[in-house]
């Protein structure tokens, strides 16, 4: 039998001696992520079980990131009903509120290796598959499966190839490739699938734009999204973790669902317009339309190298008058080395508010909620309606660059022609 | 658990969690208050109606986006007896599941389907009812193991037989 990248870790993972879409299988959790769902309904359910320990206590990664600092009294009870948990189930990786984004820093502490099959209580763990290791949401009653039996039914998923060639043309980033891919595949073409990311176009991109990649797969409804291993994962592993992994390869006659091909220079900045992540346009459409918002930063688009293009746009700029800037760095590690970079300085000189690592204004919780009918461009991963605010308000998702350009410009403007 | 009758509530494609619970609602601490805010920017009377409603049947893609167990718990504190739709988003299907209330694939067209149909499903057999209409479908029938999940009205349920 010849397996898929998907196949391999479901199968090393469960007491099978074959595996093939469809099927369903038990498999070992290596690791599960909880944020404050875990004070949400994660809690509530995990107690109607009775138990008073859970099944590996080293195995949880407890970060709260969503409403950090807590921004309203129901928030800060809810941070107190996590940490109570925490504290009484003994875990051992309690990461505190001040670390970051739990995408952000979980892989930044070597916590995500190849091989690996990772949970979480948030449906952007698709992100960790950059470090070719298979990682998916789930629910709270999930969670609470794992917690006591730290196993977990999966659907043996179909899986599609992305052969990707070449590097983006410069102002174009992984963010325009992942929404050209969702507009391609729509938001329910890959439902119940498994993302492979192939070719020499994947070993061109940085660490980073795999994480943007992998993180907005479930924008198209997939369950994984994987990139295979290369030197340049081995080179950011050897500073994350001295632990062991073994990278995993797909058979070269594994089978594939389909196959969608890709060179990476052909893309161009898109957007996803108001109020699904399946409408994109490409940047001529929409050049022009007024911004209030202009918001950096998330799981998605909150790292090193969404800040440098950001910066190198804004330096020596102003945001816009009628504009306001968020920049919101997706960890403390990166918003330290940002500050040691200089680009912080940038930002705020530019007129950006910089804000703590937090999930806040992409859930539309706090540290920029939009008001009625205002508009904002985001490097976000989701704009439904409500998402970031107010109900009539819109959200466009982009790119680092075009949020920085539309910042000075007061509208939707295309970042090529200013880098 | 087979049989499952009530009232045909209509939604459409791509309705994502964040429209079946509203991100300002995740902080709040009591179900009651949570459940009026049920797909409020869709329907601000959903909550009210849901008795002339209780039985979802939705279009591509239903409750996609964020894994926010919520947005099926509210419909669990609701009383909604079952949602089909022509796909589920994966975390949603499991959700519902996982507490008891039954995620029914099924290719329908708008023709077959009107807000407070009657409807009446048998599981087992995989047939949807719309006694309003007088149409019968047929579904996919679910799984074994998921099935059990329904009969102990959950998985927690039923996990807590087998610790």
């Amino acid at each position: 039998m010849s397996y898929t990248l998907a196949e391999k870790i479901l199968k090393t993972h469960s007491n099978v001696d074959e595996i093939s879409p469809g099927q369903f299988v038990e498999a070992d959790i290596d690791l599960i992520m909880v944020h404050e769902q875990l004070g949400g309904r994660i809690h509530l359910e995990y107690k109607k079980l009775g138990l008073d320990t859970v099944w590996d206590p080293n195995k949880i990664f407890f970060i709260l990131d969503h409403w950090v600092p807590a921004p309203t009294i129901s928030a800060a009870q809810m941070h107190q009903d996590c940490r109570k948990f925490a504290e009484e189930y003994g875990f051992i990786h309690n990461m505190g509120m001040d670390k970051g984004i739990c995408h952000q820093v979980l892989p930044e502490m070597g916590f995500a290796r190849p091989g690996m099959l990772i949970v979480g209580s948030d449906s952007h763990t698709t992100t960790y598959g950059a470090f070719n290791c298979l990682s998916t949401g789930i629910g709270a009653t999930d969670v609470s499966v794992v917690f006591a039996t730290g196993k977990l039914w999966f659907k043996v998923p179909e899986s599609i190839k992305i052969n990707l060639h070449g590097h983006f043309e410069k102002g174009t980033m992984a963010k325009d490739f992942i929404l050209s891919l969702i507009g391609d595949i729509s938001t329910k073409g890959a439902i119940y699938k498994s993302l492979e990311f192939h070719g020499d176009g994947a070993k061109n991109l940085t660490i980073d734009s795999r994480m943007t990649i992998t993180n907005m797969v479930v924008e198209a409804g997939a369950k994984f999204g994987i990139f295979l291993p290369d030197d340049r994962l081995k080179e950011w592993l050897a500073k994350r973790t001295s632990k062991q992994y073994r990278n995993v390869v797909p058979d070269e006659t594994a089978e594939y669902q389909r196959e969608l091909t890709y060179n990476l220079s052909e893309i161009t900045p898109t957007v996803a317009k108001p109020s699904n992540p399946g409408n994109i346009a490409k940047i001529e459409e929409v050049e022009g339309i007024e911004i209030d918002q202009a918001f950096l930063g998330s799981c998605t688009n909150g790292r090193m190298e969404d800040l440098r293009i950001a910066a190198k746009i804004l330096e020596g700029n102003k945001i816009h008058p009628k504009v306001r800037m968020i920049v919101t760095p997706a960890s403390r590690e990166i918003y330290l080395q940002a500050l040691k970079e200089g680009l912080l300085e940038i930002f705020l000189r530019a007129n950006a508010i910089v804000t703590n690592s937090t999930c806040g204004a992409c859930i539309g919780g706090h540290l920029g909620v939009l008001g009625p009918n205002e508009v904002c461009i985001s490097s976000t991963n989701r704009n439904f309606k409500g998402r970031m605010g107010d109900p009539t308000s819109e959200v466009y998702l982009a790119s680092p660059a075009t949020v920085a350009a539309s910042a000075i410009n007061g509208s939707i403007k295309d970042p090529r022609g200013l880098l | 658990m087979d049989l499952i009758k009530g009232y045909a509530y209509i939604l459409g494609d791509d309705i994502s969690t964040d429209d079946i619970v509203p991100s300002h609602t995740l902080t709040m601490r009591d179900s009651d208050d949570m459940v009026k805010h049920t797909l409020e920017f869709i329907d601000p009377y959903f909550s009210k109606n849901v008795d002339k409603g209780n039985i979802i049947i939705a279009g591509e893609n239903f409750g996609t986006g964020s894994s926010r167990e919520e947005a099926v718990h509210v419909f669990k504190f609701l009383g909604i007896k079952a949602v089909v739709a022509r796909s589920f988003a994966r975390i949603y299907f499991r959700n519902l599941m996982n507490n008891g209330i039954p995620a029914i694939s099924l290719k329908w067209d708008l023709n077959q389907f009107a807000k407070e149909d009657v409807i009446k499903i048998s599981l087992l057999k995989g047939i949807i009812i719309n006694k309003s209409k007088n149409i019968t479908l047929n579904f996919e029938k679910i799984p074994d193991f998921l099935m059990d999940i329904l009969e102990n009205d959950g998985v927690i349920n039923q996990l807590k037989k087998k610790l």
